[in-house]
């Protein structure tokens, strides 16, 4: 008698030892592990509990946009104006303070002159049917510029202690987390559920890899795109919202070239530019090492600029590194 | 009349002609000769720089590194002529090419031999070049007054009343126009851009072009670079910054297609005209410089919708048959 045998139906290649340990997110703890060691031998102050929750500050609120970078990226779509709307929602923000805006109205403003700019970017990528790219460098300048031609070479400073606390105080005090570092966690934990684990996620990739194919399967790509645009304007509101209160003030030159630091993170992250593919937590990862290579260098006073070298050569000796790696495997 | 005005190039003439004179009109400063000369000479460089990253654009590429270079090759030509006055003019202009030719080789082989996207390479070495400057001369400056006067004179020269930067420009500009036009590698950087898969076909060497591109891009930057230093008078970390933004504008403006394939010399040109024109008009108007980067915002936008107006319309391409194609792969 012959039993009919039900066979499972592999939906992906069987994993084999070599893939795990080529596989980005590997790598990446790797380098996160060599960082950690490297910052503690170098600086005797590197792990302390207290250093290492300020040094959340210098990154977090760039991760915040991050995140949302790397879903753009991921649809084959891409943000460089998140830096300039970061400086027009501070401005905002500031001119609320100056109009004694209540405490509600400092943190919703941000955030909602994110949602506006981002629409607006989404609009000239979906509805008329732009490149992103030439898109989001018209509107780099043209946000930028506007916060420039208000405030001239002026400075506001006069934010109220209640706002400013936000970004200078600890929403938990042991261990010491502050707002914005809560922030990242929480929403990076939301991006990857619905990035990793729900339908709306897998349309990401689904558009990314390949947008006409996604289009006749029903995805509605640019209503999705549109969303996304929308999405990172609005988190750069709110890392707008976060740094002005910690930082008490809104100049003009705020968060100037930030964007590329923030693409650097996405893309460190694993995050192909081509689109397609890429992880939340690669993303997380990348931040992280990023975030404690640049605390760990100016523990021991290396300048800023230098600091840009070194994660400049990181950007692209990672990248390099694990294609010379699978050539030389395969010219094996 | 109507069809003239459909070719970009001359529609966009006569927007900067229309908009010259009616800053004319209100200033009538604007237009004298001195003043058409000195925004000549002040756009010189930006027109340089975009013809390079239009070439790149070309083959679907993009070089943010191109304000880095310059101002790391400024730096080091400045710093030949802090030590070194008496060398001839000649010597400081070399090595800066020198150094942007290596920087660029360096953008050209990453891409090309390691197939690592534009983007991401010049990404990273647009903070390394720049940092590189702070590495190599250790945070310091070099001022006017320590890089002799045969540094600076040069770019200020006059021939037939004109400045020898603007010559260099059009120098540049003719063997940019006749490299894309009469040699077979610059027709193939168009193929390569309208189409890569028929270009590899046709037997075109996508990575030669490449690594040739980015390193041109780096030869015209370090040129840039020494021009830029002697003209303003000061070398440091900071020269340049945000420049390679302004230089991919003046390309969109100037109706280069980001999605590669599409430009011309005279529409850069005219593109990095129209922002020079812009730039200098501001003060004349008595608008204050704080406007400049708004307004070039929207100039950007708006060239961007014309653009895009104008690819659908077809422009520019070899074979009718293939803007179907590259529209049906979309």
């Amino acid at each position: 008698m012959n039993v009919p045998v039900r066979q499972a139906i592999a939906d992906a290649a069987p994993r084999k030892m070599s893939d795990w340990l080529l596989r980005w997110e590997t790598i990446l703890v790797g380098l996160l592990i060599v960082v950690i060691a490297g910052n503690t031998a170098i600086s005797p102050y590197f792990l302390d509990i207290y250093n290492l929750s300020d040094a959340t500050y210098n990154f977090s609120e760039k991760a915040i946009v991050a995140l949302a970078m790397a879903l753009l990226i991921i649809t084959r779509e891409i943000d460089l104006s998140v830096a300039a709307v970061i400086a027009l929602a501070s401005l905002a923000t500031g001119l609320a303070a100056e109009s004694g805006a209540p405490l509600i109205v400092l943190l919703v403003v941000g955030p909602a002159v994110g949602i506006v700019c981002g629409a607006f970017n989404g609009f000239l990528v979906t509805g008329i049917g732009l490149p992103s790219i030439v898109v989001t460098i018209g509107t780099m300048s043209l946000y930028r510029g506007l916060a420039q031609v208000v405030l001239g070479d002026q400075v506001i400073k006069q934010y109220p202690k209640d706002y400013t606390a936000i970004g200078q105080s600890y929403l938990i005090n042991w261990p010491p987390l502050p707002y914005s570092f809560v922030i990242f966690l929480v929403l990076a934990v939301v991006f990857a559920v619905v990035l990793h684990k729900t339908a709306f996620g897998r349309k990401l990739y689904a558009i990314g890899n390949n947008p006409v194919a996604a289009k006749f399967s029903g995805i509605p790509v640019e209503r999705i795109r549109f969303l996304l645009f929308v999405l990172t304007g609005l988190l750069a509101g709110l890392a707008a919202t976060l740094l002005t209160a910690r930082i008490g003030s809104t100049r003009p030159n705020i968060a100037l070239g930030w964007e590329l630091e923030i693409i650097t993170m996405v893309i460190l992250g694993g995050v192909s530019i081509a689109g397609g593919s890429g992880t939340i937590p690669g993303v997380v990862l990348a931040v992280f090492i990023l975030g404690l290579i640049t605390f760990g260098l100016s523990l021991i006073n290396v300048p800023g600029i230098v600091i840009s070298v070194i994660l400049g050569c990181l950007l692209i000796v990672s990248i390099a590194g694990p294609i010379l790696v699978r050539r030389l495997l395969r010219g094996r | 009349m109507i069809q003239f005005l459909k070719h970009r190039e001359a529609a966009l003439g006569v927007i900067i002609a229309a908009m010259v004179a009616a800053i004319g009109a209100y200033a009538p400063a604007f237009v004298s000769l001195d003043n058409i000369i000195r925004v000549l000479n002040d756009t010189s460089i930006l027109a340089m720089l975009a013809l390079a990253q239009m070439m790149v654009i070309l083959t679907r590429g993009i070089d943010l590194s191109t304000a880095s270079t310059l101002a790391l090759a400024g730096m080091i030509s400045a710093s030949l002529a802090q030590n070194h006055p008496e060398l001839p003019v000649i010597a400081y202009i070399g090595l800066a090419i020198v150094t942007g030719i290596v920087l660029g080789f360096i953008n050209g082989s990453l891409i090309s031999f390691l197939g690592i996207p534009p983007i991401v390479v010049t990404l990273g070495t647009l903070a390394v070049y720049r940092g590189m400057i702070v590495v190599y001369g250790g945070g310091n400056q070099v001022n006017a007054s320590e890089m002799g006067d045969v540094f600076q004179s040069f770019p200020k020269l006059s021939v037939f009343g004109l400045s020898t930067l603007f010559w260099i420009m059009v120098v540049v500009a003719l063997g940019v126009w006749l490299f894309l036009s009469m040699t077979r590698t610059g027709r193939g950087l168009y193929a390569v851009g309208g189409n890569p898969v028929a270009a590899r076909y046709c037997g075109i060497d996508l990575p030669r072009q490449q690594l040739l591109v980015y390193t041109i891009s780096g030869a015209i930057s370090g040129l840039c670079g020494y021009l830029w230093v002697s003209r303003y008078g000061v070398a440091y970390s900071e020269i340049a910054s945000g420049f390679e933004l302004t230089v991919i504008a003046a390309c969109v403006i100037g109706g280069v297609s980001i999605a590669g394939g599409v430009g011309s010399v005279a529409g850069t040109l005219l593109g990095a005209l129209f922002l020079g024109v812009i730039v200098n008009a501001l003060p004349v108007m008595q608008i204050t410089p704080f406007w400049q980067m708004a307004i070039s915002g929207a100039v950007i936008l708006a060239a961007v919708v014309v653009n895009a107006r104008a690819e659908k319309r077809g422009v520019k391409l070899i074979l009718p048959e293939a803007r179907r194609a590259a529209g049906a792969a979309k």
